[in-house]
């Protein structure tokens, strides 16, 4: 696929989106060779108190937790939470903010309103408050902070399919289409999803960055999985009472968290300066890029 | 002149936008067409001018369903348009055609040159095989005088002359009867002008169109056109033979109109034939005849009354009640 390749280099040429691609393809192969990665496999689950509280060395890379664990090992375990948790709860958002938004920006009258009315509801609160709330109300969980997620996130892409369509809806080749005698369904999946497919993406890789970060701070609340799941948010939160003896606790999950939050975010950026034209073409937008190239 | 059959009969027809104040309470309404009447006979060529803002694109858009009339009747094909449903009208498009300002615009840019012409077949040719509609697309990039080699190409890779040509193509695989022409020469240079009115002239022949031409290049529209018809805010103001309009004008804004076609060697656009003013609001019209405002020739009777199209030397309407004796004041 040429387009696939084209993005590819554009992303390549662009040093800071290239940093985020490598992140992201560095955390998805974590994650899938956990098990051969780890030095400690085991201790996911097994606590070994007698080796609490170790600083980082040969044997223990990152150290050890509270219970003994090994922290590299767990931290590899945790990518799998870490993807799973973005992936469905973006999945879920797409699922649900896409066809609202569409739905509303087609039908301009009362229904249309009220959708995004709804919309604005839930953008209206905070969305940290919104999940705690939910997650709170469901009970402690990984699903539920998915849920809880997935509830609090869709409004943005209804906001953002919302508004790309309406633009779209302006433009001369969709009212031609529409003239030609096609029918909404067609005008849809054909022409208006293809035109705004970039828009969306840029928007995934940031919902992933936010998502995940949102997902750790529920679980540093406790809100999230429960132990001894590894997750990155609850390591972090467990690492609290012990930060004036064993820093090397927080500081792992930490970096996992805000290198892995880094790189959605600087891969969203870069995608909106390959897939926007219109972005592209702005040429104050355009000399950042070539500053930030170094060219 | 060719004298068809009336293949659309527009009778009275109406759009009228509401028009809301900044609490989006109604406060009145714009009266884009204000009872538009006029054949359009098979074969001919008719032209709608007028300045901008007179209705002219409404028109277009308002016959082809586009915008929803809001009164009048639009026969065509033996069936009222006004007011069918908007799947009904969808089927209608496959024979009344509308060609944008730019086809080239209405082209979808994520899309080849060659699916962008096969669509308006996918859609109202469900019949069709694979193969024929691809001998369709064929056909016609080559009747708008483009290589085959073009429809592997998406449209920026096109100049924009050639996408108009494609954005015409599109159009003509439907094989329609009626095309509504919206200023399809505005924006090019007289040389590109020149080589899309041969186009269209040539297609007109090949494939036996009825043209609807929008424009407001009264030039363009005086050699192409059999009859034109002239708007002024909402309303036909004057409609006939294209050469007896041109030639002898009988409606005071049609005078002033023509006045402005800069000729070369023609005598200079006077004061007496310069139009005055700006046409008023269309949301508050005057009384009686909308254009006395900036009329030479009002009277007393032109706020009191206002003047219908009649015809004045058969086959030629004006809407003015001193049609006949403009000379002689």
């Amino acid at each position: 696929m040429s387009g696939f390749a084209r993005i590819l280099r554009k992303i390549a040429e662009d040093r800071v989106a290239l940093i985020g691609l490598v992140l992201i393809v560095l955390l998805v192969l974590v994650a899938l060779f956990a098990p051969l990665l780890a030095t400690h496999p085991e201790d996911v689950w097994e606590i070994h108190p007698e080796l609490r509280l170790l600083p980082p060395s040969a044997e223990h890379l990152f150290g050890t937790d509270r219970m003994g664990g090994d922290i590299y090992s767990r931290i590899l375990f945790g990518a799998r939470l870490t993807i799973v948790i973005g992936v469905v709860a973006v999945g879920a958002s797409l699922l649900i903010g896409v066809p609202i938004g569409l739905l509303a920006a087609f039908y301009a009258n009362w229904f249309g309103d009220l959708l995004m009315r709804i919309s604005d509801v839930f953008l209206a609160v905070p969305q940290v408050i919104l999940a705690i709330a939910i997650a709170q109300t469901l009970g402690p969980s990984l699903p539920n902070v998915i849920l809880a997620l997935s509830l609090t996130y869709w409004p943005w892409f209804t906001r953002l399919v919302y508004a790309e369509t309406k633009r779209l809806q302006n433009e001369v080749f969709i009212e031609a289409t529409e003239a030609l005698g096609a029918s909404p369904w067609r005008l849809i999946v054909l022409h208006i999803l293809p035109n705004i497919s970039s828009a969306i993406i840029v928007r995934i890789s940031l919902g992933m960055g936010f998502t995940i970060l949102t997902a750790a701070a529920l679980g540093f609340l406790g809100l999230g999985a429960q132990p001894p799941v590894p997750e990155w948010g609850r390591m972090v939160a467990e690492s609290r009472e012990f930060l004036p003896m064993a820093w090397w606790y927080a500081l792992a999950p930490g970096l996992a968290i805000f290198l892995v939050v880094m790189g959605f975010n600087l891969l969203g950026d870069g995608l909106r300066d390959v897939l926007d034209p219109r972005l592209r073409k702005s040429p104050g937008r355009r000399a950042a890029a070539a500053v930030r190239r170094g060219s | 002149m060719t004298a068809g059959e009336t293949v659309l009969a527009v009778r009275d027809l109406a759009k009228h936008f509401p028009l809301h104040d900044a609490l989006g309470r109604r406060k009145g309404e714009l009266r884009a067409l204000d009872g538009v009447s006029f054949d359009v006979r098979e074969g001919e060529i008719l032209g709608i001018v007028g300045e901008s803002g007179c209705g002219k694109s409404t028109l277009g858009k308002t016959l082809m369903g586009l915008h929803p009339a809001t009164g009048g009747r639009v026969d065509f094909e033996g069936r009222d348009l006004v007011g069918l449903s908007k799947g009904a009208y969808r089927r209608i498009r496959s024979r009344l055609q509308y060609v944008y300002q730019d086809p080239g615009a209405s082209l979808d840019p994520r899309w080849k040159i060659a699916s962008s012409l096969a669509e308006p077949l996918v859609v109202h040719r469900p019949d069709m095989s694979k193969a024929q509609r691809a001998e369709a697309v064929r056909a016609a990039i080559r009747s708008v005088g483009l290589p085959e080699g073009h429809l592997g190409l998406f449209p920026h890779e096109l100049s924009g002359g050639q996408q108009r040509r494609v954005g015409l193509a599109r159009i003509l695989t439907l094989h329609p009867k009626v095309l509504i022409l919206d200023e399809p020469t505005s924006g090019l240079d007289v040389s590109v002008q020149a080589t899309i009115l041969k186009l269209l002239q040539g297609l007109r022949a090949e494939y036996g169109l009825t043209y609807l031409f929008i424009s407001h290049d009264l030039a363009v529209v005086r050699m192409l056109c059999d009859r034109v018809a002239v708007m002024y805010l909402g309303k036909i103001v004057e409609i006939g033979p294209t050469e007896r309009i041109f030639a002898d004008p009988r409606h005071p804004y049609t005078r002033s109109l023509l006045a402005a076609i800069p000729e070369p060697g023609g005598r200079r656009i006077t004061e007496d034939f310069a139009l005055k003013g700006e046409p008023p609001n269309p949301a508050s019209l005057p009384s009686g005849c909308r254009f006395r405002t900036r009329c030479d020739w009002a009277a007393d009777r032109c706020a009191a009354e206002e003047p219908l199209l009649r015809d004045i030397d058969g086959g030629r309407f004006s809407a003015c009640h001193f049609a006949e004796t403009l000379d002689e004041r």
